[in-house]
């Protein structure tokens, strides 16, 4: 019995291990999650209003799920988050035209409401820090985590400029090397402490976006799992004790 | 037990209903009086589990189908509105995809008990059959579910899958068009893909009885691989088997809460399954536009998939692997006539039957990771090694079988 259940166990972790294994593209930074923090993500709320829905929508999340789950009174949504003539019930739109990012930025601009879930919530972190001073590019910079990225650096202002760090090694005439990192030259209103606050709050916000109810599924979870275990004990001598008289 | 007295006639509104349809005789004969070795261990939950699967499938995929909208338009946002608008949306979305993940788990793992307890030799060849078929619409059930999210994956799997078809010489291209509907997956494909995905369940419902009938024709069998029917009591009770209610009933109740609690971790606490469950790029909308870097079908059609890769294309078709890896299911079917051991059970069996099931398992298993994993040199390589393990496994069972010594098989069952 004990070998069978081994050997199951074997069977179901082996292509887990397995798939562990993979993984390409640049190291990501790890982006410290917690959905718990209402100011956390209060603020990543606004700092998105304010400087990202002009662009992004998040078009299946809406305005008064988000107020509540973040504890957001009514007003105080009305007043600083809903922008424009959209209601409390509405998802969070915008105005612009998909042609027009066509246009502007040479592709559509995505919709961000599951964007830590098909990136990741360390993708965006990772992301948002990594802009660089890049000549060749309509905008000037490029990025480490999104080679060639349509998007210019949002919030400039706010980090300051960095430049690429280049791989050592030996390099033809002209020939540019590797970006391997960013380092920053010119400050700008915020310090880097507050710039990595700043940008964590955005993640940690989209990353509850992507999921609004992932703290109810976990606390749920634990209410099911309480009263299996019960209704386990209870199977358990039950079948003990039909199965005492089998031999 | 009530088998030493006549069968008392039933009276009342029970009396009443069994004089119009016989659910006295049935449920004797499928539960009360029908009798399972007392031997069946561990590996005999997985056909109820899978059975149990099915129904939360069955029941999650209705409510689903309440508010999903099969269109390409509105079927993405439709999933998005049941996770976020629809009450418990979310967690009945989770469980069916879960659900479908959790199907082939037990399935195979109801497979592998088959192969090892010998249970699709005479007299169980037909009852194998059914169960193959359940098999095949199963994956056929799958394979139209995915695509039905809309997402980038379900896209270009689906692209990837039906292209396929188009590998068939002569009328490849033709037959791709008739399955989609088009000329690309589009509004129409995903339409009819809806139709199938609600219409299959309850083929493999059917199936199921048909699978069940089989089972209670010919019985259950057991680890030992022993007949318990050879060895009848003077009452023409199997001294070997007990009434699969309420025996099996409570140890499967058992088997059911522990298979829930293990399932509501995954629900509750990682329904993405590190991308295996759910896959990332699926959380992005289908875009005919814009080929993923890496199209992998879900984990469960991964060792075929990595078959389809591992055989070089002939003259430029890639039908080859297409008929490699339908044979890879096909063989299934042919099983009962490959096993020539006079034993039943591994148990009994030489070490080879041992050291071929084992490889098939390893091979399983890895090119189940191959799969997933994007194409390179040592890969292909790989998977064609264990390409070749997979159908030694089958091919040589006629010579392995003849050639290895059994142990002796004893008169009666051991616990």
């Amino acid at each position: 019995m004990r070998r069978y259940i081994l050997a199951f166990a074997l069977l179901l972790t082996a292509p887990l291990a397995a798939f562990g294994a993979g993984g390409h593209g640049p190291e990501l930074q790890e982006a410290d999650i917690d959905l718990k923090d209402q100011a956390s993500l209060q603020r990543g709320a606004k700092y998105f209003v304010n400087y990202c829905m002009g662009c992004h929508s998040l078009k299946y999340m809406r305005y008064n799920r988000m107020a509540q789950d973040l504890g957001i009174p009514d007003d105080e949504l009305r007043r600083s988050l809903i922008l424009g003539d959209a209601k409390p019930g509405d998802v969070m739109t915008n105005s612009l035209r998909p042609e027009d990012g066509v246009k502007w930025f040479g592709t559509e601009i995505p919709d961000l409401t599951l964007v830590t879930r098909w990136r990741s919530p360390d993708w965006v972190y990772s992301y948002l820090k990594a802009y660089y001073l890049d000549d060749s590019r309509p905008y000037g910079v490029n990025n480490l985590v999104f080679p060639d990225v349509g998007m210019p650096h949002p919030f400039v202002h706010l980090q300051g400029l960095q430049q690429p760090v280049f791989a050592e090694g030996h390099l033809a005439e002209g020939e540019a090397g590797h970006v391997i990192g960013v380092e920053l030259v010119e400050p700008g209103q915020l310090t880097p402490e507050e710039y990595d606050t700043m940008v964590l709050d955005l993640t940690n916000f989209l990353t509850y976006v992507g999921e609004p109810y992932k703290l109810e599924r976990r606390s749920l979870g634990l209410y099911v799992l309480l009263f299996l275990g019960l209704m386990f004990i209870l199977a358990y001598f039950l079948k003990k004790e039909y199965w005492r008289d089998i031999h | 037990m009530s088998i030493e007295t006549a069968q008392p006639v039933p009276t009342g509104v029970l009396g009443w209903f069994d004089k119009r349809f016989p659910i006295v005789r049935v449920w004797n004969e499928h539960l009360a009086e029908y009798y399972a070795p007392k031997n069946m261990g561990f590996w005999s939950f997985f056909g109820s589990l899978a059975l149990v699967v099915l129904v939360i499938q069955l029941v999650t995929g209705i409510w689903l189908a309440m508010s999903y909208k099969p269109s390409a338009a509105e079927a993405f946002a439709s999933v998005e509105y049941i996770m976020r608008d629809v009450n418990w949306g979310w967690l009945i979305r989770y469980m069916h995809s879960t659900g479908a993940s959790f199907f082939f788990i037990m399935v195979y793992l109801h497979m592998f008990r088959g192969l090892m307890w010998g249970s699709y030799k005479k007299p169980r060849e037909l009852l194998w059959i059914i169960g193959v078929i359940l098999y095949l619409a199963m994956m056929a059930t799958a394979f139209f579910g995915y695509l039905l999210p809309w997402g980038q994956m379900s896209y270009w799997g689906a692209q990837v899958i039906v292209n396929l078809f188009a590998a068939v010489p002569g009328v490849g291209e033709d037959l791709s068009v008739w399955v989609r509907g088009d000329y690309v997956i589009s509004d129409t494909t995903l339409n009819r893909f809806f139709a199938f995905h609600f219409l299959l369940p309850f083929v493999l419902a059917a199936l199921v009885f048909l699978h069940i009938v089989a089972l209670h024709r010919v019985g259950s069998t057991n680890p030992d691989g022993i007949e318990i029917k050879e060895n009848k009591d003077e009452k023409g009770i199997p001294k070997d088997g007990i009434p699969f209610h309420p025996y099996y009933t409570v140890k499967d109740l058992v088997g059911v809460i522990v298979f829930f609690a293990i399932f509501s971790l995954v629900v509750f606490y990682a329904p993405d399954f590190g991308g295996l469950f759910l896959e990332a790029p699926n959380f992005q909308p289908a875009d005919p536009l814009k080929t993923p870097e890496h199209i992998a079908p879900v984990w469960y059609f991964t060792p075929f998939y990595a078959m389809l890769r591992a055989v070089p294309p002939i003259a430029g078709s890639q039908f080859p692997g297409v008929v490699v890896m339908f044979a890879a299911i096909a063989i299934l079917f042919l099983l009962p006539w490959l096993d020539r051991s006079p034993v039943r059970s591994i148990r009994y069996k030489g070490i080879l039957s041992k050291v071929f099931l084992g490889a098939f398992v390893v091979s399983f298993v890895v090119l189940a990771y191959l799969g997933l994993m994007p194409s390179s040199d040592l890969y292909t390589l790989l998977a064609q090694i264990f390409t070749v393990v997979y159908f030694a496994y089958f091919l040589l069972m006629p010579i392995y079988t003849k050639l290895e010594k059994t142990k002796p098989v004893p008169e009666r069952v051991t616990l």
